[in-house]
């Protein structure tokens, strides 16, 4: 845990980290000995940079599930803020209010998710499913499926050029990660995340505002959403209309895998890292190992299975060892 | 009346998560005949019935019915045998119309045979009437009011044609005309030969339908008599009974100002109805009452969980709004709520963040969090309290019952409150954890916290409190002093009894 040191190490605590990694060290190995040109440094580039902007979805993501919500309407989010970005770009505003403006953008559609879960107290996987079809097929109807083309230069890779365009994105990939671990371990409010997803009415009677909380944390996969769809349109001259489509069982699938509880509370953001990690390789080292590609989402979807599994093996093993909590609960 | 047993329960023994709930308790029901159960809360009476509609395991003890020994009891095999029973919050599906909830308690047809929507429904409407109830077949259960859904629950528990029939608390909820059309109906079902098992506090209740009645109290049975043999006071006497067993470490201490003031305080939400209270620095007030008086109710609305929407509430003299808890956390109110095992803990989390989770704002440094002083503040905690833990790291779901208390304790401690609520601060844990946390409060109350205590236990409300409020139907009834209170006054009290008289005395 944060703080602890590191003598207190608690592997038992970190075991679905530990897990996803031991996966994800054993795929690479594997790949670097049947093929190592794997491991060529344009590969491991591309790869990161194709990742990135997933992996700041998977933050915002394990902040919404950390706090016992779902929001599956990411993707259209991403859609949505991809197209304005293009559209933003085009009318030849300059570059920074740009990057100020699509965040903004999605966070606020993420507050709107936010304000009927919290306020309206509706269950999140019903609002965000609305929202996913009505934002879809609301730019459908407005772009009539056209792409955005013809950004200015300097929209492309900020006009930073491709070599520095492409560190710059997966820098911000990783200072937002970094930045957000270190605020939900070393803020109050990191904490109540915490609270609120393993228990809300415990959380009210100790003082914390879950419907805050809530509308927090979708308000921020939102804006987070809205980065991650920026730096995702930077790197192409063309954006279309569909993008971001299944991001939102990327996302979700990332932050299982790193051991994040789909029931709150229970997670961290370097879990959500792993998983990101692993689930964006298999395809690629699928690939080098000379397996059909067409075989990627099936074992994709053995691994999520697999995480869950061993989190229920894991939690039976302990719930036996302790005992009395699941009889106190009845 | 035949007089053979319908059904017995020979020394029934019964413990929850170690707290003995049933220590031997036995009970004898004839057929044709109206046998009150009583007790005080905690007696044991609700495990009881339990017991015997299968719906917990017995963990010693004989159950017949007829003669015959009951093993390996369900609710569904309690159903066959015929032991049917209502439970004081009706349990209905709200969805359902009312002609399928009374057929669902009570057909017994295969799960694949047509329905008979005509038969279910005549049948529902004759229940019905033979309660008096004009309750449409076709409602849905969730759209009646809270005596309709009890009349719906006793009709059909009427259907079941049971052998035997528990009724606990059936007359909580209603209003008199349909309790008379209830007893008419007990009365009737009694003499077609019908075992009637009937659990009220209203003792005046009992006079009129019950023939005989067996006193339960502390989870053992202490006498079964004829109704008509015993008076009210012999009843609240068999009920009591005890003496001050435990040693409680109250010691008088010097009081200071009156901390919190409470004037006409009403929450229609909470059911709570013109409350005056007052409370002194140092001073420890025992709340008493029967559950649903209206306490922890009380609590919630001081606490802002369930705002006042009329009266004040003042804090060291000046008055005060409290519309969330947050508000009341500023104020200096802490409250440790009652069911822990729930919500007074988060599970998932370290004790050391369960500890700090009402005080984060305090441990901020520059914004961030400051694990140093957390860690330091959770070990003086756990020392200061002997929470019996390897490590401040462990989850809270890694303590026992005692052990959780203590930590929940701990959160509002750090919070450096003045005002302290307790709601049942030691039900259901070991006795030695119950020492502690009653030396605690007392040290407290010495370093001048005003305490409000609610507490269903007796020996507990008069052991710890300077003063004790009864509560009664949402509203402190009477406020005594240590020396005025007896065992008898207050339960005579918490039953509604001075009614009419003084409403309340402001100390």
């Amino acid at each position: 845990m944060p703080g602890s040191p590191l003598s207190t190490f608690n592997f038992a605590r970190h075991q679905r980290e530990l897990a996803a990694l031991s996966a994800f060290a054993i795929l690479l190995v594997l790949t670097g000995i049947v093929s190592p040109s794997f491991f060529d440094p344009a590969n491991l580039r591309d790869l990161a940079v194709a990742n990135a902007p997933v992996l700041i979805v998977a933050v915002g993501m394990t902040l919404v599930i950390l706090a016992g919500q779902i929001d599956i309407s990411v993707g259209s989010q991403f859609a949505v803020c991809s197209m304005l970005a293009g559209s933003l770009a085009n009318t030849g505003i300059p570059v920074p209010l740009l990057v100020l403006l699509v965040p903004v953008a999605g966070g606020l559609l993420g507050a709107l998710n936010g304000a009927f879960v919290a306020k309206l107290r509706m269950p999140s996987i019903v609002v965000t499913l609305a929202m996913m079809v009505v934002l879809r097929d609301a730019l459908r109807w407005i772009t009539e499926g056209a792409w955005v083309q013809g950004m200015p230069s300097g929209f492309q890779w900020f006009g930073a050029g491709q070599a520095t365009g492409q560190v710059l994105i997966v820098i911000v990939a990783l200072v937002v990660l970094f930045g957000i671990r270190w605020a939900l371990n070393n803020l109050g409010a990191g904490r109540t995340v915490y609270a609120v997803g393993s228990d809300s009415e415990a959380a009210r009677l100790a003082g914390v505002s879950p419907q805050q909380v809530v509308w927090v944390v979708f308000m921020l996969v939102g804006a987070l959403t809205g980065l991650a769809a920026l730096l995702n349109s930077v790197r192409f001259n063309s954006i279309p209309s569909n993008s971001g489509l299944g991001l939102e069982l990327k996302a979700i699938a990332a932050v299982v895998v790193g051991g994040t509880a789909i029931t709150g509370g229970r997670g961290s953001l370097i879990g959500t890292l792993i998983g990101t990690a692993l689930l964006g390789t298999v395809g690629t080292a699928l690939t080098y190992l000379g397996v059909n590609p067409f075989w990627e989402k099936a074992i994709q979807g053995g691994i999520i299975l697999l995480a869950l599994l061993s989190d229920i093996l894991f939690s039976r093993m302990t719930s036996a060892s302790i005992g009395l909590r699941r009889e106190g609960a009845r | 009346m035949p007089e053979y047993a319908l059904l017995k329960a020979c020394n029934i023994i019964k413990s929850y998560a170690g707290v003995q709930a049933l220590k031997g308790a036995s009970f004898e029901l004839h057929a044709g005949e109206v046998h009150a159960l009583i007790g005080e809360n905690g007696a044991g009476k609700s495990t009881l019935i339990k017991i015997m509609t299968g719906a917990v395991d017995v963990d010693g003890g004989d159950l017949f019915l007829d003669g015959q020994l009951v093993v390996a009891n369900s609710p569904q095999h309690a159903r066959q045998l015929g032991i049917a029973a209502i439970y004081q919050q009706p349990a209905l599906f709200p969805e359902l119309s009312v002609a399928e909830n009374i057929a669902f308690g009570i057909e017994r047809k295969g799960l694949w045979s047509r329905i008979d929507w005509h038969g279910r429904r005549d049948r529902a409407i004759e229940l019905l009437k033979q309660m008096g109830a004009r309750i449409s077949p076709e409602a849905l259960a969730g759209e009646l009011s809270m005596p309709e859904q009890q009349l719906v629950e006793i009709a059909r528990s009427l259907g079941a044609e049971a052998k035997v029939l528990i009724m606990d608390e059936p007359t909580a909820s209603l209003p008199e005309q349909d309790t008379q059309n209830l007893f008419r109906v007990i009365r009737e079902l009694r003499d077609r030969g019908v075992g009637i098992i009937y659990i009220s506090h209203r003792l005046e209740e009992l006079a009129l339908i019950a023939d005989r009645v067996t006193v339960l109290r502390d989870g053992q049975t202490i006498d079964t008599r004829l109704m008509k043999d015993v008076d009210r006071g012999e009843l609240i006497h068999l009920m009591v009974g005890r003496e001050l067993s435990d040693v409680f470490p109250k010691r008088e201490v010097q009081m200071g100002d009156v901390v919190l003031e409470i004037r006409n305080l009403s929450s229609r939400r909470a059911g709570i109805n013109n409350v005056n209270l007052t409370v002194r620095a140092g001073e420890i007030i025992g709340l008493a009452g029967l559950v649903g008086s209206g306490r922890t109710e009380l609590a919630r609305t001081i606490f802002g969980l369930t705002p006042a929407d009329e009266g004040e509430i003042r804090i060291n003299g000046r008055p005060v709004v409290i519309g969330s808890p947050a508000e009341a956390i500023r104020h200096g109110i802490a409250y440790v709520p009652e069911d822990r095992r729930r919500h007074g803990v988060v599970l998932d989390l370290p004790i050391s963040h369960n500890i700090t989770l009402a005080s984060l704002n305090g441990l901020a440094k520059f914004g961030a969090l400051d694990f140093k002083r957390e860690r330091e503040i959770a070990v003086d905690f756990v020392n200061r309290l002997e929470v019996k833990t390897p490590s401040t790291y462990k989850p809270a779901s890694t303590l026992s019952g005692g052990n959780q208390q203590k930590v929940a304790l701990s959160r509002w401690l750090a919070t450096e409150p003045g005002i302290l609520i307790l709601d049942e601060p030691t039900q259901g844990i070991d006795v030695g954890a119950k020492a502690e946390i009653h030396k605690l409060m007392c040290d407290l109350a010495a370093g001048g916290m005003a305490i409000l205590m609610i507490s269903s236990e007796m020996p507990e409300v008069m052991g710890m409190s300077d003063r004790i409020a009864v509560m009664h139907d949402g509203t402190v009834l009477e406020v005594l002093s240590r020396s005025e209170a007896t065992q008898q006054k207050l339960l005579s009290l918490a039953l509604g009894d001075n009614l009419g008289a003084q409403a309340s005395l402001p100390a």
